[in-house]
């Protein structure tokens, strides 16, 4: 886009630096954290063996390679995205992989390391899929309706299958296991972002008032409500808790961001303590879990020896701070589900909590850059969308995280990209792609969509700025608009900025640019730590818009009860 | 929206900070609770991860590992398992450890803190230590003699260097072989049900955890006693004792199996071994000193360690005047591991004066590197050097013309006192036969040796199971082991 401004007179000063797109720092990311991969590959190796693992070089050059693709598919095809999705996912994929093949040195008798592999570069290859195909995420709004009923049936579908441990969660197919409703929890997702997206404001404004709280009106809940339920109990009956604790968690979460009622949060929170006091009690599977979690050492008190939580705590405390060292620990003595549910336990005692930390944060890091897509977005759909594939992770992560740590219950759910399991691997690669996809479109200029100028570039420039230095310029996070007019928070903020532009001179402006390149990845945190320092959200617009932004608020975002965004 | 955006990113930090909390407090605050548990398996494979440290018998090891290639990687072995096993004790993966195995555990398993140059470093970073090496004070020939000596009958034999305490023989018969405790397979729960429920108690360590009545072999404490406390002063002298003598306050008339004992004088009646005499002097003595003197010699010690756990020898501290008799001829309730004999009859052999026995000599690390010398224990006068001259004096006396004359080593002077100590209810039971000696060469000041056997029950007439009869020829085997 800015490349367009090269035609400048020769009379103006000297020219902004282009807009990142910051793909190079990408492909940087992409090259470390595929050789901190390939080093946790060969560390294995030599603890093990004392020597380099035959397959270094190989899987090295396959994730390398891959992960290439990956790159250039989104170099070419969606230029503005956020730079830290695509390194994020690989590392931890990478890590996973590392992990799985790890432990398959303790069970001689069966590697689940090659097919992790295969459906790995499956996940890849649908990344690079959903990339290229699919345009923009405005798309999937149409396919709402059709989302919501292949989810249902993906989720009824593995009923007529045998129960495997318990879970009737899986399909087998010639030799295959497929966990459809991994794949679900997307199309969910979708639905209710497209559901809530285009019924906001009728959930926002009716409904009766309960002293502070205003509940929601039960008539345009109905279908939400309908589909909720009907998940999750096609979910309890397949004894599969873990995900319809999901579901219940991002249907509270996108109820909430789209209405913008703390009702919801109550309502929530009051379904949520009715549903597990009753499956808690009435449900024999989740009730033994959450005695299990209780009394982890009971087992060993009744002379049983230790049981999975147990063993699960022991390879976490053996980890202490800094870890016995990957390749030296015990977690094997887990046993069942050892490489997934349970894997996070040998990431514990192998790596620490040091490295258990930097993990957590590299979850939180692809975490929070999908919320900020949602934030540097206009559309609500878009919006929702990014806060639910964002929050899937989340509370995917903190479920299970939790749950062999002994925090809360332990509920069957796999670690995103760690655990073994294709289905898991393969539905939170198109995660990381659609929100790819989205925060291509929240950080594209305006520029780009409209015509060249500079007014819009400074804007843009100035909006990256304040995304560098998010703490303490401006709250919100740089968006640039799309194909719609900049809304109040965006134009006051790129108009602050270019007025303070047009006072410092524009170096200043270049200046900070320059440093959002190397503060961009952190300043999420001081982002949202500092919610109130934003000092438009409050206000009315009430700065001068860049030239060439058009006005701001179209009628229904303003007069919606939270038009303050 | 973007502020309900924030809340949830808030929101999600909040479960991130929950996580990480928690996973604090397993991982930090947790780890010793955890680690320590006895379900976590992770002590037992870290302890059998890497080789054990040696134990070694004049600089040779007696003990291995062996790679078991399973869980629990590597297994104890011994080399000569019966024949040290009282020394050693043994390392069991299910059962745990015993003796020396367990008292110098942390230096075998390299969790001594000694070991590393830098502990917490160690610490930080797991650091598994090769198990140190600990020399014991055993001799081999010695212990080989003993053990020879004793065959397939019941005992135990105690040696020990009397001017430093050094243990130089520890054996127990019948033995059995540590390293079929070693592993954890079943074959390791059978071979303990079965050394457990052996009826001749194979795994009971003789030498050091089992007590016996020490019959005539106490009467050389009995004897200090005495001259201590000046009942005695002329071992030449006739002692005013009647024959049989009626225990004081009863009806009871003891007897002897020897004659000549009415009057005899300390030497004779030591030599002839009179019931009667010693009886007397203890009943005079009394009580107060008769235990006094028993507990320098080490009767009454419940915390000796040499450094595995030595059983205490007992003199009772509450009796009436017969029982005091009684107890002053080794009956009754005074009873002595052979290692508390050894001890008495160190005491006699080093002037004296008792020098606590101890069983390692030193300890170092994998390389050789000295991380401990043995103990050090001042030797404390048990008895006035006096009296240890005049109890040496009878003792070869008894070696040379008594009862102990099979304990003779050529070229050696061997002072000694045989016993034949009754137990059981009644008395029914067979007796035991003891022998308590300490040998000398000729042309040394010095003693090489103080021993103690016993022998239990050997199916044999009563009158032929005496210390002299089968309990001297082995002192006399270790003895000479020693000397030559």
């Amino acid at each position: 886009m800015a490349r367009a401004a090269a035609a400048r007179p020769l009379d103006t000063p000297p020219p902004l630096p282009l807009l990142p797109k910051r793909r190079g720092i990408e492909l940087a990311l992409l090259v470390g954290a595929v050789l901190i991969s390939v080093c946790g590959y060969v560390v294995v190796g030599l603890t093990r063996w004392h020597a380099l693992p035959g397959g270094a070089v190989r899987y090295g050059a396959g994730l390398g390679a891959l992960a290439l693709l990956a790159h250039l598919a989104v170099r070419f095809r969606a230029p503005y995205a956020d730079p830290l999705l695509l390194p994020t996912a690989v590392l931890l994929n990478g890590i996973g992989l590392v992990l799985i093949f790890r432990l398959d040195l303790d069970t001689p008798g069966n590697h689940a390391a090659p097919t992790q592999l295969v459906w790995s570069t499956v996940g890849f290859l649908l990344f690079i899929g959903v990339v290229v195909l699919l345009d923009d995420h405005r798309t999937l709004q149409r396919y709402a309706a059709r989302c919501a009923g292949l989810a249902l049936l993906l989720m009824a579908a593995p009923i007529l299958f045998p129960a495997v441990n318990g879970a009737k969660i899986w399909i087998r197919l010639a030799g295959f296991s497929i966990q459809p409703g991994e794949f679900a929890k997307v199309l969910i997702t979708v639905f209710f972002a497209a559901y809530l997206a285009a019924n906001r404001g009728v959930l926002a404004r009716t409904g009766r008032s309960m002293g502070r709280l205003r509940l929601p009106a039960g008539r345009v809940l109905g279908p939400v409500v309908a589909i909720w339920l009907v998940s999750v109990a096609v979910l309890v009956l397949e004894r599969d808790l873990g995900t319809s604790l999901l579901f219940f968690g991002l249907f509270v979460v996108l109820l909430y961001v789209a209405t913008g009622r703390t009702g919801w949060i109550a309502v929530g929170l009051l379904l949520a303590g009715i549903g597990a006091a009753a499956v808690g009690t009435l449900e024999p599977h989740v009730h033994s879990r959450v005695e299990d979690w209780q009394h982890p050492f009971a087992g060993i008190a009744a002379g049983q020896g230790p049981g999975q939580l147990a063993q699960s705590l022991f390879a976490f405390a053996a980890g202490g701070m800094f870890g016995t060292g990957l390749g030296q620990g015990h977690s094997y003595l887990i046993g069942f589900a050892m490489k997934s549910d349970f894997i996070l336990a040998t990431f514990g005692e192998e790596l620490g909590l040091a490295g258990l930390t930097a993990l957590f944060l590299l979850y939180a890091l692809l975490v929070a850059r999908g919320y900020r897509a949602a934030l540097g977005l206009r559309d609500p759909f878009g919006s929702l969308l990014a806060v639910g594939l964002a929050a899937l992770p989340a509370l995917q992560v903190f479920v299970i995280a939790g749950g062999v740590m002994g925090l809360i219950p332990l509920t069957g759910m796999a670690m995103p990209f760690l655990a073994q399991g294709g289905s898991s691997v393969v539905t939170n690669w198109i995660i990381v792609a659609l929100l790819l996809r989205i925060s291509n479109r929240a950080r594209t200029p305006r520029a780009a969509a409209g015509g060249p100028g500079s007014g819009g570039r400074a804007g843009a420039e100035a909006g990256s700025a304040g995304a560098g230095t998010g703490g303490t310029a401006s709250g919100p996070p740089p968006h640039a608009a799309d194909h719609r007019p900049v809304d109040e928070a965006v134009g006051e903020a790129v108009g602050e900025a270019v007025n303070e532009a047009a006072r410092d001179g524009r170096s200043r402006a270049r200046g900070l640019a320059g440093q959002d390149t190397f503060f961009g990845a952190g300043s999420w945190v001081v982002g949202f730590l500092k919610p109130t320092a934003s000092p438009s959200r409050s206000r009315p617009p009430s700065a001068p818009p860049p030239a060439s932004a058009p006005p701001p608020a179209p009628a229904d975002e303003a007069s919606s009860p939270e038009a303050g965004r | 929206m973007i502020r309900c955006i924030r809340h949830t990113a808030a929101f999600s930090f909040l479960l991130l900070v929950a996580v990480l909390v928690n996973a604090a407090r397993v991982q930090i605050f947790e780890t010793e609770h955890y680690g320590t548990s006895p379900a976590n398996r992770r002590t037992s494979i870290a302890r059998y991860e890497q080789p054990r440290g040696a134990l070694l018998v004049a600089g040779r090891p007696v003990t291995g590992s062996r790679d078991s290639g399973g869980r629990l990687r590597y297994e104890r072995s011994y080399t000569d398992g019966p024949l040290y096993a009282p020394v050693t004790g043994y390392s069991s993966q299910i059962y745990g450890t015993s003796l020396l195995e367990s008292a110098e555990d942390g230096v075998l398993s390299g969790a001594d803190d000694r070991l590393a140059t830098f502990p917490w470093w160690d610490r930080l970073t797991g650091t598994h230590r090769p198990g140190g090496r600990v020399h014991t004070t055993i001799n081999p020939r010695m212990q080989r003699a003993a053990f020879d000596g004793l065959g397939d009958k019941k005992g135990a034999v105690a040696a020990i260097e009397p001017r430093t305490g050094r243990v130089l023989a520890l054996v127990s018969t019948p033995s059995y072989d540590p390293g079929e405790l070693s592993g954890n397979g079943t074959a390791v729960g059978a071979a303990w049900r079965r050394l457990n429920g052996a009826e001749r108690r194979p795994m009971l360590n003789r030498a050091l955890g089992e007590t016996y009545p020490p019959g005539s072999t106490f009467k050389v404490v009995t004897a200090a006693a005495a001259l201590e406390s000046g009942k005695v002063t002329d071992i030449d002298a006739p002692t005013d004792s009647p024959d049989p003598y009626p225990l004081p306050g009863t009806a009871t008339r003891l007897g002897n199996a020897a004659k000549g004992c009415a009057d005899a004088p300390l030497k004779d009646a030591f030599r002839a071994s009179c019931n009667t005499v010693f009886a007397r002097l203890g009943a005079e003595v009394g009580l107060r000193d008769m235990a006094g003197t028993a507990r320098k010699f080490g009767f009454n010690d419940r915390g000796l360690r040499i450094p595995s756990p030595v059983a205490p020898s007992n003199f009772d501290t509450r009796m009436d005047p017969s029982q005091v008799a009684l107890s002053a001829i080794g009956q009754y309730d005074t009873a002595a591991t052979p290692l508390q004999m050894a001890m008495v009859s160190a005491v006699v052999a080093n002037g004296g004066r008792l020098a606590p026995p101890y069983l390692v000599d030193k300890v170092t690390d994998a390389r050789g590197v000295l991380i401990e010398d043995g103990p050090h224990l001042p030797a404390r006068q048990a008895i006035g050097p006096v009296t240890a001259q005049q109890l040496q004096d009878m003792m070869v006396d008894v070696v040379e013309h008594g009862s102990g004359r099979r304990a003779a080593v050529k070229g050696a002077t061997v002072g000694g006192k045989t016993g034949t100590a009754q137990h059981g209810v009644h008395n029914e039971g067979l007796p035991y036969a003891w022998f308590i000696s300490w040998a000398r060469a000729k042309d040394s000041y010095e003693p090489a040796v103080a021993v103690a056997v016993v022998v239990e029950d050997a199916a044999a007439e009563r009158a032929d199971i005496s210390g002299g009869g089968n309990a001297a020829p082995i002192a006399q085997a270790v003895m000479a082991a020693a000397l030559g």
